[in-house]
């Protein structure tokens, strides 16, 4: 396997035409020889908002920390705006783990202090952007507090502020919404488009599909290890015919002769694929026949049928597992 | 998230300065650990931690002693006659110029008048606090007591007993002394007592200090803080800046302690001379001078306790909990005592492959090399022991930052699960 990292203008995503911030080949990596990621590409575009789709367990978080240097890949390679080693470029990344963490007896100001000051930004600079942004976010009145003073959502912003205070050009969310009740979900996702508007990179992972087909332009679908579709969510759709749904008049006549070979039959309507002619044959056959069309609508495929089709049932179903466990907490 | 009034996330330009060097990081968080320990309240109990020994040593010490001089009674009854008891008190106070402390304490036993006074049965009723008692007469005089304490004072009664009697010299010529300042023989042993005093100093210090580092990094995975840091910055850092951060708050410890103790000494100094025996200022000068053995002294205790702190870190750092912290760190504990035990051992030894093998072992290095500054006069071998000892704590310091990467950071409960069974043979609940 050639894992040459070539021009990213022209690498992975056919579409690109920005540079990439994140480009990793053929990642692999085992633990006391379990296969934790099994050769992963991904291809991540300057400015986009990508998600990294999957169940637990299927490998994102161990491939989101081979990206930011926290760990390295047996096998495979991969470039931060361009380094081979993330950590050369920490001011640039912003990162929020999984599993959240602060230090409790901080105050919440200097959690985001330090947070930046580990990125390179001054204590000084980053207490006065702290205060900001926890202004900006109706949490000005807790910045003295302890985080131990402050509610589960209060801390997991405080994180996510520190998680920004440096203005990185690549922001990487692991699971942020995890934990997060719906109102906080919503301003998490006002956030994440408004840090793509202004140029920055968001890459996050998650296993629940709304926020991927709300948020992204692209997606990897990460199941078992491997990715078997990183590229657009447009694509990712497309590869799934759209559905054609049919309510007629008539229930016998030559015009059934006209439908594809999967049609199906649900109730007062007949429901297959949109042939590769499109929709106007069809249609044709179908007056011409005296079908007596009572409504018909074509249904483009979502990312959840995307995702059952490319990683298949079983992920599917662990994934809405996933879903349904966290929409409990 | 209110998103009213946004403020623009300007972004940062790639530049060669897109890191924090290792120092740099290194010191970020050195200072939030440094901060964070001292003032939190646990540091003051730390601080006051070592008081509690030292009253009771202090309140054990003085009752020992009163029990130890009670039951080593240094006085020994006269069972004599009127005359010869009087003649024997004055032959002592004409002896005590010359002897001293070793003369008994003498006392007339009033029983001793009494018909029928059984001296032997006196002391086996345990009557009286008497070492043992004197019976006869000034020529043919009988001491009656116990093996030990008969064979303590037979020569001393005897001599004053014939002082009194007047058949031993009534005058002493005088002495001239005259001191000299050491001996080669006198400067070894001395030297000796130095080193061993510097070298149990270090040594306590480091294993009362050290033990600070070994919950750190559990306490930081607890938190959940440590995936931001190796996020962040390299693991080298982190550990370094943790070592450095304990380093100084040890060093606060030190000056507090060292301040505490100044204080006293000024205080009740002669005191506490007079009760424990032990006089610091009469230690014998080191080889090297004080000033450069002070100097030293601080050198290899960073060196210690750099050392030992990061091999205590990286057992933190694989460990889940503060138990198993402390299941692991035993036999890096017994290890020390071990290391210890044979720097303490080659003092004697000078030039020897023991001492060569004490100075080249790192854990042991700062403690041979302490005794050395102590008995040798050179001060080149400190400079190289020095950058030997960093290179250690550097290579520790990367082994062990490299092993937690490599085993520590994995994804998920399965990964974490086997990473506890590979280290304690069994899956440890949750």
């Amino acid at each position: 396997m050639d894992l040459a990292l070539g021009d990213p203008s022209k690498a992975g995503n056919p579409a690109a035409a920005r540079p990439l911030a994140i480009e990793a080949r053929g990642l692999v990596k085992r633990f006391d020889g379990t296969l934790a990621v099994d050769g992963v590409d991904i291809a991540v575009e300057e400015g986009a908002i990508y998600g990294v789709l999957g169940p637990n367990g299927a490998g994102k978080t161990t491939t989101l920390r081979m990206l930011l240097g926290i760990i390295d890949p047996d096998q495979g390679v991969r470039r931060v705006f361009g380094h081979d080693r993330p950590h050369e470029i920490a001011r640039l990344i912003g990162y929020l783990p999984e599993e959240r963490g602060l230090y409790p007896a901080m105050k919440a100001i200097e959690a985001i202090a330090f947070m930046g000051a580990l990125r390179g930004l001054p204590l000084a600079d980053g207490r006065r952007r702290g205060l900001e942004l926890l202004e900006q976010h109706d949490l000005g009145h807790a910045a003295q507090r302890q985080i131990r003073q402050l509610s589960k959502g209060m801390a997991q912003t405080v994180q996510l502020l520190g998680t920004l205070v440096h203005h990185p050009r690549l922001v990487v969310l692991d699971e942020p919404f995890s934990g997060l009740d719906a109102i906080n979900q919503g301003k998490l996702e006002r956030m994440i488009r408004r840090l793509a508007q202004e140029g920055t990179t968001v890459i996050f992972s998650t296993h629940v599909i709304h926020h991927a087909e709300r948020l992204c332009e692209s997606v990897a679908i990460i199941a078992g290890g491997k990715v078997p579709y990183a590229g657009s969510v447009e694509a990712a759709r497309d590869r799934i015919p759209a559905q054609v749904r049919l309510e007629t008049h008539a229930r016998e006549g030559a015009w059934l002769a006209a439908l594809p070979a999967d049609t199906r039959h649900e109730g007062d309507y007949f429901m297959f694929s949109l042939p590769d002619g499109g929709a106007e044959p069809l249609l044709r056959q179908l007056i011409g026949g005296n079908a007596g069309i009572l409504s018909l609508s074509i249904e483009r495929a979502g990312l959840h049928d995307a995702f059952v089709h490319i990683a298949g049932e079983a992920a599917a179903r662990a994934l809405a597992e996933d879903s349904a466990a966290e929409a409990s907490r | 998230m209110n998103q009213a009034t946004p403020a623009p996330f300007t972004q940062a330009p790639v530049t060669p300065e897109a890191r924090l060097s290792l120092a740099s990081a290194a010191w970020v968080v050195a200072r939030r650990d440094f901060l964070a320990v001292l003032f939190s309240r646990a540091f003051l109990f730390f601080l006051l931690g070592p008081l509690f020994p030292v009253i009771v040593g202090a309140l054990a010490g003085g009752i020992s002693g009163q029990v130890q001089r009670e039951a080593t009674s240094s006085e020994i009854a006269l069972a004599l006659d009127e005359a010869d008891s009087a003649a024997m008190l004055e032959a002592r106070a004409t002896l005590r110029p010359h002897l001293g402390w070793m003369l008994p304490h003498l006392m007339p036993l009033p029983q001793a008048t009494d018909a029928g006074f059984d001296a032997r049965a006196f002391l086996e009723q345990k009557r009286g606090n008497y070492a043992a008692i004197v019976q006869g007469t000034l020529a043919q005089p009988k001491l009656i007591g116990t093996r030990g304490q008969v064979e303590r004072w037979q020569g001393t009664i005897s001599l004053i007993a014939a002082t009194a009697a007047g058949t031993s010299p009534s005058t002493f010529p005088p002495m001239q002394t005259e001191l000299v300042a050491t001996s080669a023989s006198a400067e070894r042993g001395n030297r000796i007592r130095t080193a061993q005093a510097a070298q149990m100093l270090l040594f306590l210090l480091t294993m009362l200090l050290a033990g600070m580092v070994l919950s750190n990094l559990v306490e930081e995975k607890a938190n959940k803080i440590i995936e931001i840091l190796a996020a962040a910055i390299p693991m080298d850092a982190v550990f370094l800046g943790k070592l450095v951060a304990m380093l100084g708050v040890s060093f606060v410890g030190i000056a507090v302690w060292g301040g505490v103790g100044m204080a006293l000494w000024g205080l009740a100094g002669d005191a506490i001379v007079q009760r424990t025996g032990f006089d610091p200022a009469a230690l014998p000068a080191p080889a090297v001078g004080w000033s450069w053995f002070l100097a030293l002294g601080v050198l290899y205790f960073a060196m210690a306790y750099l050392l030992l702190g990061s091999l205590f870190l990286t057992i933190g750092a694989m460990a889940a909990t503060v138990r198993e912290v402390q299941t692991l760190s035993m036999p890096v504990t017994m290890m020390q005592l071990m290391v210890f035990f044979i720097a303490a051992y080659t003092i004697t030894q000078p030039g020897t492959p023991l001492e060569m093998l004490a100075i080249a072992f790192p854990l042991s290095s700062p403690f041979a090399m302490m005794a050395r500054a102590a008995m040798q006069e050179a001060l080149w071998p400190h400079a190289l022991a020095l950058v030997w000892q960093t290179l250690a704590v550097l290579l520790i310091v990367r082994g062990g930052s490299k092993l937690f990467r490599t085993r520590v950071m994995k994804s998920g409960s399965a990964g974490r699960g086997k990473a506890r069974r590979r280290w304690f043979g069994r899956v440890q609940p949750g």
